[in-house]
């Protein structure tokens, strides 16, 4: 595991996994450092953006907080992440084409990606958008191959190895699945995304 | 009030961006050039974190409901204030009904307008930036938009004309090496200080695409995602360098080869399409720039 320069202001922590990204992100915030603006986990690595740090000091301070989010009591930070229920309704456009690609029906496509359980792994693309992981691995598929220039907000969706849910109407290239009334992303909410990086997710048929 | 007869190319509102949220997704957006929003809001006495105007290539007109003092800082640009000339870097007075005429800059991109008292539009998780990546913020200026004038708490206007850094139309950026160096060759190590680069016109508020040597990788495969700090160099599969502006992604999986000084970044955004620039080592080697103090 390595602390890498990210710019004048920025140290990447690698830290091997999401779950571990997960951790020493959730230390860093209950810490929150002087001088530290944005805590940033991605799928192996978290950044850490602190304009004026005596960056030394903070790299020793993340090497030891990394200590020990890399060593936590089996599974209990896990057990604690707070769990977001979403409903959704599967009659999404792409529900039969991903049967097809994956030789299971409909309803079994349905009944797996519910089965899978979720983590909001780190969020990109979008203010709200979440990769979610842990998809049932029949159903990783490719994305389309041409995009729909919009995508309604709330869209159940999978590509790859992810599932998500789009928080805004916006072009796209995840497969659609179903669609959700919850809001994963509301700006006069406190805080607007309702999936941060750690969140477990469960979809409810 | 402030209506917008003409906004020129491209403007939009801006003050210093919303920080705090790029873990949620959220660009940190703001003045692409800082320095300058910060100096033309200190220019008529404002906080520097207001919220001004920001201007692509000059070209607006504004007309004031009621007088106002305002400042210009960033890309010299000819300045009509209500029929007289005017000049950058200083407060002007605009009469109540009077107009605003900014041309096009001689040299540089962008121009700031602040107007003391800040502009008054409602603030999105505490920015009033548009942010052109995720749309968040109030929408670019088109013609016949109105913007009302803030109540940013305001101290007395101190200063007649200031002295702006130069904008040129070539410049040598400062380079922080990493974090994904090793993903390049040393080939690619070497192009990357070797030649100017040339400015694309495709480039914006997001980043500013590179024309110029491609970087070549050592390695194959994706990077997994990871969090993209203002000012990087990330480098495509096709090997051409994006620089990150003011609205770039807070997360991505092309490798970054390197990260342009902070301080630097303003000078980078002010770069119009044809510029060329060069990299060159914020520190003493350029193959530095793996584990930070470690």
């Amino acid at each position: 595991m390595t602390i890498r320069r990210a710019g004048e202001h920025g140290l990447l922590v690698e830290t091997g996994t999401t779950a571990v990204a997960h951790r020493l992100d959730a230390l860093l915030r209950a810490e929150r450092p002087r001088e530290v603006e944005e805590i940033v986990p991605g799928q192996e690595t978290v950044l850490v953006v602190a304009p004026g740090a005596d960056h030394d000091r903070l790299a020793a301070r993340l090497v030891t907080l990394l200590d020990a989010a890399s060593a936590p009591p089996a599974g209990r930070y896990e057990e604690a992440a707070e769990v977001v229920e979403i409903p959704v309704v599967y009659d999404g456009a792409d529900l039969q084409a991903v049967a097809e690609l994956t030789g299971l029906t409909a309803r079994e496509v349905a009944e797996r990606h519910a089965a899978s359980e979720f983590v909001a792994g780190w969020l990109g693309f979008a203010p709200g958008f979440a990769y979610l992981v842990g998809l049932d691995p029949r159903l990783h598929v490719p994305r389309l191959e041409t995009p729909r220039t919009s995508v309604p907000p709330g869209s159940v969706a999978i590509a790859g190895p992810y599932s998500a849910v789009y928080p805004s109407a916006s072009p796209g290239g995840w497969r659609l699945l179903g669609r959700t009334d919850l809001r994963v992303w509301d700006v006069a909410a406190d805080p607007p995304a309702r999936l941060a990086p750690g969140t477990r997710v469960r979809f409810v048929p | 009030m402030i209506e917008v007869v003409s906004p020129g190319p491209y403007a939009s509102v801006q003050d210093l961006g919303r920080s705090g949220y790029a873990h949620l997704g959220v660009p940190r957006s703001g003045a692409a050039d800082a320095p300058s929003m910060r100096l033309a809001n200190r220019l008529v006495g404002n906080p520097e974190a207001a919220a001004g105007i920001e201007l692509t290539f000059g070209g607006a007109l504004l007309r004031f409901a009621a007088g106002a003092w305002i400042a210009l800082a960033g890309a010299p640009c000819p300045v009509d204030a209500d029929g007289r000339p005017a000049g950058m870097c200083a407060p002007i007075w605009i009469p109540a009904g009077g107009t605003l005429r900014v041309g096009s800059p001689r040299e540089g991109l962008r121009t700031y307008l602040a107007v003391r008292g800040g502009i008054g539009v409602a603030p999105v998780l505490g920015s009033r930036s548009t942010d052109s990546l995720s749309g968040l913020g109030p929408p670019p200026l088109s013609p016949g938009t109105l913007l009302p004038v803030g109540d940013a708490p305001v101290t007395a206007i101190q200063v007649d004309v200031a002295v702006q850094r130069p904008i040129p139309p070539c410049a040598a950026v400062r380079v922080v090496l990493g974090p994904r160096t090793d993903w390049f060759t040393p080939g690619a190590l070497k192009s990357l200080g070797a030649e100017p680069y040339e400015v694309a016109s495709e480039s914006n508020r997001v980043g500013v695409r590179l024309r110029g040597a491609p970087l070549e990788r050592a390695r194959e495969g994706e990077l997994p995602s990871e969090g993209m700090a203002l000012g990087a160099i990330q480098v495509p599969p096709d090997g051409r360098p994006i620089v990150f502006l003011a609205d770039h992604p807070p997360t991505g999986g092309y490798p970054v080869i390197g990260v342009v000084a902070a301080r630097d970044v303003a000078v980078v955004a002010q770069l119009r399409p044809g510029d060329r620039l060069w990299f060159k080592p914020a520190g003493s080697p350029w193959t530095t720039g793996s584990p930070a103090g470690l």
